[in-house]
């Protein structure tokens, strides 16, 4: 029998406002232990929560930003569970009715796009921060814990797909999208590492065009696309055998072992589970008007998935327009005001997603400081095009221009890279190459082409890369043939 | 006693006939003579109420005057957070604990110059009516030593009646300011919802809390709530619109009014002498000019049975948080799970564990729909009721508690029998509207009885002002028998 | 509507409430709760309600802080009134569960 997976994800977005989600403190990492705490996000008696303004409107702006409705009226509701991190030992989530719902996010794979569905989006507070002691990676071998309540309060969203993704192909592209979106709108620092964003799957198969779904498993703990996409997988093999054995799937949460490359059952007691929801009787409900709605939508940048297809209608292929809309939004706009000064839009790509992000990998910059204007790459690549500099020759004036060294064209004069046009001199050099190099002549008359970028390399190393590579390489050819 | 009231007090400070130290002064020497038969308090703090009554005379000194409580010694329920001085809830669980902050309310008082004498007894938690559920011993009734003050704010209602301090606050949940009000025969008021920040003021259930004042007059009672009340940015509940003014009506009179009478409220469980008081006073206010009617709020029947649902349902999480992880009290246990489960085994008294289990079942799956959830609709069901009733009285009355002051231990293992003494007080709480108890005589014991009249959200003007009213007919003279023998 | 029977797992009440009582301490709420619980499903005779949320009796919504940072705790502060604490953090024994 042939199975199918179906997949939904979780995702949690910290957000990174300056103050908690319902009180003052910091939302600020890496502080020492318990300096970001008060009355309210430690629990304390007699504390109440007043929630944060800007935190809701983040929420709005990740809704809209994925095509939810964002209710007109929403409450806060409390979760109830016990748990050392969890100060008030209720979490203020909300239940049946967040903030947005029935939206989606379109995603690419494989060439194709495929619609998931997002079933809702709703707000909620962040937890402490428990460290076990003496685990080795195990929880159930601590000897103790240690609790850190900085985080606890921190605003959090939940955004809860609809069961649409059908491989961990698909779960890791979904997760690497949602992220790119989130980091578009500047509400979150997204880092996986960090945990300001994290991902748990839901997992279950059912026959190849089942309707009904079957037992589905929580996946929980991967810190990496890759390991969200492995752990997918692997939970998919998990129950594919296990069905094929005849065993059954139990409904339950399972922790992915990165080192081990498996998941395995988290020890959870009976009725954990009942939440025992209720409406959050300290906050009072939230009425988003459509004016405030609008007002937030009107705030939205250009997402991914637009800037894409308008990279796309501009000339690039699917490849370049995902790796350029993934740049940092200083190099966006050197492409955009580059395209705007008349420059081709997909040698402006290039270069920006290859030798630029090259550059600024190895000199260890942020694009923040970058020192080249959209009107440096547009004559760079207007050099290149009519000749003025070779194509090798231009990477030399564009580290010059990134040095601080000026305008591509003061570059490759000081540089002296200016292409050399004079065929008579070309030619001169070329017979001199030519000379020096007997044995590789009489290997290309034997039909050797591979020594024929040989003896292109020579020219140009004796012309210092001024020479034209396209003329040398026809002029090479025409004296060993001739 | 140097003076009768906050009003007359006031006018002796700042005529300089008295200082603030010489009530702060008398009020401890009431209670050292008074505490050992009563426990009103659980904390009394002789230096830091000292400290602050100078301040209070070296302001008025200089000129500078805080308002109507400055110099003014008060008590506070143990339940309101008191920056660096213990507050318990009664409870084990809290024992030794010293808050970082201070409540609102708290915050406010000192700042209207009050002197914050100590910490009143209550039910753990304020889960009770009759103080009795303290893990720190009963508080006893000034009137009879031997009978209950009524609660859960029953130290804040016995220390005024006493003349330990002039003004105390409590927290009202289901009537814990106005029945032990009513049962120590003084003015006990609950504010409408929204109007008195919460904050620092330890849960019970959150959307039917609200702190209040106790006072020997209804002008002292409305002082004492101008000086609390009003927005506070830290309640997202806290009202932010206009307030009403709680004593420019005082001496209005109440000529054309329309009182209505709730049927519903008498009859079986009722005190004869009670009744009796009741109906005396009406005849009285329709003497003076009000047109009263009888009405029929159905829904007050089963209220008490959605009180039972949905205030231990809040309190089962608002207590959740009491795990001794962070603070109060811990016992050890070989994992974090049996830590806390020891811990509140061991910390909460058996009122709080059974309210706990309720509130906790009425929320569990399966359960929820037929009893937290229905108690919901019969709240909104009481608020449509109310809102019939006012369409045409202007406030409604009935006595503030079934019965005058029990004696101690009478109730206390018939949990049920003990809820009863709050069946006047629930209505206005499920609907968060204000009520007030005055006192209006005694029965033949020499037991005071009270008289409650609730109004509509807002409306403190025109409670206040038939209060005033209330209080001018019964001509009640405050003086329990254990302040005579302490004066 | 009749009232419903009521059944009360009491063992897993007191689990979910984190309560560790004895067996003759839950005989005994059990018993209690039943009482009460018979008293309050008096709620259920109410009928044609719509479902409400609880409202504020005010009507009041949007009640929102701006996105301003203040100072916390003094960390001393914090942890004057742990029962166990440790270079800074609340301590507590091995957690069994995983949440």
């Amino acid at each position: 029998m042939s199975w199918e997976p179906v997949i939904g994800i979780e995702v949690h977005v910290e957000l990174m406002t300056a103050s908690k989600m319902f009180c003052g403190c910091a939302v600020d990492f890496g502080g020492a232990p318990n300096t970001r705490v008060c009355p309210t996000c430690l629990g304390l008696p007699g504390a109440l929560p007043v929630p944060n303004r800007a935190a809701i409107e983040s929420i709005m702006a990740i809704g809209l930003a994925l095509g939810c409705s964002v209710s007109e009226r929403s409450v806060f509701h409390r979760k109830n569970y016990f748990y050392a991190d969890l100060p008030k030992n209720y979490q203020i989530s909300q239940f049946d009715v967040p903030v947005c719902s029935d939206g989606h996010l379109d995603i690419e794979v494989d060439g194709a796009t495929r619609r998931i569905g997002i079933e809702r989006a709703h707000m909620e507070e962040d937890t402490g921060k428990s460290t076990h002691l003496g685990s080795g990676g195990r929880i159930q071998a601590a000897e103790g814990t240690l609790l850190d309540f900085n985080r606890s309060g921190v605003p959090l969203v939940e955004i809860v797909s609809r069961p649409d993704i059908r491989s961990a192909t698909e779960a890791r592209v979904y997760a690497q999208e949602l992220r790119a979106v989130v980091a578009e709108l500047g509400v979150s620092d997204v880092r996986l590492e960090e945990g300001s964003i994290r991902f748990d799957a839901n997992v279950s198969i059912r026959p190849q065009g089942g309707e009904v779904y079957g037992t589905k498993v929580e996946v929980k703990n991967m810190n990496s696309f890759r390991s969200l996409e492995r752990a997918v997988d692997h939970e998919i093999r998990r129950q594919v055998e296990l069905a094929e054995s005849g065993g059954l799937v139990v409904q339950e949460t399972r922790h992915w072992d990165e080192e081990a490359g498996v998941t395995h059952s988290l020890r959870v007691k009976e009725g954990s589970s009942d939440y025992r929801y209720f409406t959050e009787p300290d906050l009072v409900p939230m009425v988003m008007s459509p004016e405030w709605v609008a007002q937030v939508g009107d705030r939205l940048p250009e997402l991914p998935a637009a800037r894409r297809a308008r990279y796309r209608s501009q000339g690039l292929e699917p490849g370049a327009a995902g790796a350029l809309s993934n740049l940092d939004d200083r190099l966006r706009s050197i492409y955009d005001e580059a395209v705007e000064l008349g420059a081709p839009p997909r040698t402006v790509a290039n270069w920006l997603t290859g030798e630029v992000v090259g550059w600024l990998r190895k000199s260890e910059t942020t694009p923040s400081r970058l020192r080249l204007g959209a009107a440096d790459l547009a004559e760079l690549v207007s050099m290149v095009g009519e000749g003025a500099v070779s194509s090798s020759a231009a990477k030399d004036v564009l580290d010059g221009v990134l040095s601080g060294e000026g305008s591509p064209r003061e570059v490759a004069e000081r540089r002296d890279l200016i292409q050399v046009r004079d065929t008579g001199a070309l030619e001169a050099v070329v017979e001199q190459v030519l000379a020096a190099n007997p044995k590789a002549v009489v290997e290309l008359r034997a039909g050797e082409d591979k020594v024929l970028g040989f003896l292109v390399g020579q020219v140009m190393k004796a012309t210092q890369g001024k020479a034209d590579p396209i003329a040398v390489n026809q002029m090479i050819r025409d004296r060993v043939s001739g | 006693m140097i003076a009768s009231s906050v009003s007359e007090a006031g006018q002796l400070l700042r005529s300089g006939a008295t200082t603030a130290l010489a009530l702060l002064e008398e009020a401890l020497d009431i209670a050292s003579r008074t505490e050992a038969q009563l426990h009103a308090f659980l904390t009394i703090d002789g230096d830091g109420a000292r400290e602050a009554a100078s301040q209070a005379d070296a302001d008025l000194a200089d000129g500078i005057d805080r308002g109507p409580l400055h110099g003014i010694p008060v008590a506070l329920k143990d339940n309101l957070c008191t920056r660096g001085l213990e507050t318990t809830a009664a409870s084990q669980m809290l024992a030794g604990y010293i808050p970082p902050y201070d409540a609102t309310v708290v915050a406010r008082l000192r700042s209207g110059g009050a002197v914050i004498v100590g910490k009143t007894n209550l039910d753990e938690f304020a889960m009770g009516s009759s103080t009795e559920n303290s893990a720190y011993g009963t508080t006893y009734n000034p009137w009879d030593l031997s009978r209950v003050p009524g609660g859960s704010s029953g130290g804040s209602a016995a220390t005024v009646a006493a003349g330990s301090s002039l003004l105390s606050f409590g927290s009202d949940t289901g009537g814990s300011i106005r029945q032990p009000a009513a049962l120590c025969g003084v003015v006990g008021m609950k504010p409408t919802y929204g109007t008195v920040s919460r904050y620092g003021l330890i849960a019970f259930a959150s959307s039917l809390d609200q702190i209040g004042p106790f006072a020997r007059t209804v002008e002292d009672s409305a002082l004492a709530l101008s000086s609390i009340w009003g927005h506070d940015p830290l309640d997202s509940t806290s009202y932010s619109g206009p307030y009403p003014n709680p004593t420019t009506a005082l001496d209005r009179g109440v000529d054309g009014l329309r009182v209505g009478v709730v049927t519903e409220l008498s009859g079986e469980g009722f005190e004869p002498a009670v009744e009796a008081a009741t109906s005396d006073m009406v005849a009285r206010l329709e003497k003076s000019g009000v047109e009263v009617s009888e009405v029929s709020l159905p829904t007050f029947d089963i209220a008490l049975s959605a009180y039972y649902l949905i205030a231990p349902a809040e309190a089962s999480s608002n207590l959740a948080r009491f795990d001794g992880i962070r603070y109060g009290l811990r016992v050890e246990g070989s994992t974090t799970e049996e830590l806390m489960a020891r811990t509140r085994a061991e910390g909460f008294g058996p009122e709080v564990t059974r309210r706990i289990l309720l509130g906790t079942y009425s929320l569990s799956a399966g359960y929820y729909d037929a009893f937290y959830g229905q108690a919901q609709r019969v709240r909104a069901a009481i608020q449509e009721d109310f809102a019939r009733a006012y369409s045409h009285v202007d406030v409604l009355v009935s006595p503030t508690s079934p019965t005058v002051a029990f004696e101690a231990g009478a109730r206390v293992t018939d949990p049920l029998a003990m809820y009863l003494s709050d069946i006047c007080n629930i209505p206005a709480n499920m609907a968060g509207h204000p009520a007030i108890s005055v006192p209006v005589g005694l029965d033949d014991a020499g037991l005071p009885i009270g008289f409650q009249v609730m109004a509509p959200a807002l409306g403190e003007e025109i409670m206040y002002q038939v209060a005033a009213e209330v209080e001018r007919l019964a001509g009640f003279s405050l003086a329990p028998p254990s302040q005579g023998a302490a004066s | 509507m009749h009232p419903m029977p009521i059944e009360i797992d009491i063992a897993h009440v007191a689990r979910l409430a984190r309560l560790e009582l004895s067996d003759e301490e839950l005989d005994s709420y059990k018993t209690q709760l039943g009482v009460i619980l018979e008293h309050a499903a008096r709620v259920q005779s109410l009928q044609g309600e719509p479902h409400v949320e609880a409202a504020h009796p005010l009507g009041l919504v949007n009640a929102f802080r701006e996105d301003i940072s203040r100072p916390s705790l003094d960390r001393d502060e914090v942890l004057a009134g742990a029962p166990s604490h440790l270079d800074g953090f609340f301590v507590v024994p091995p957690v069994l569960e995983i949440e």
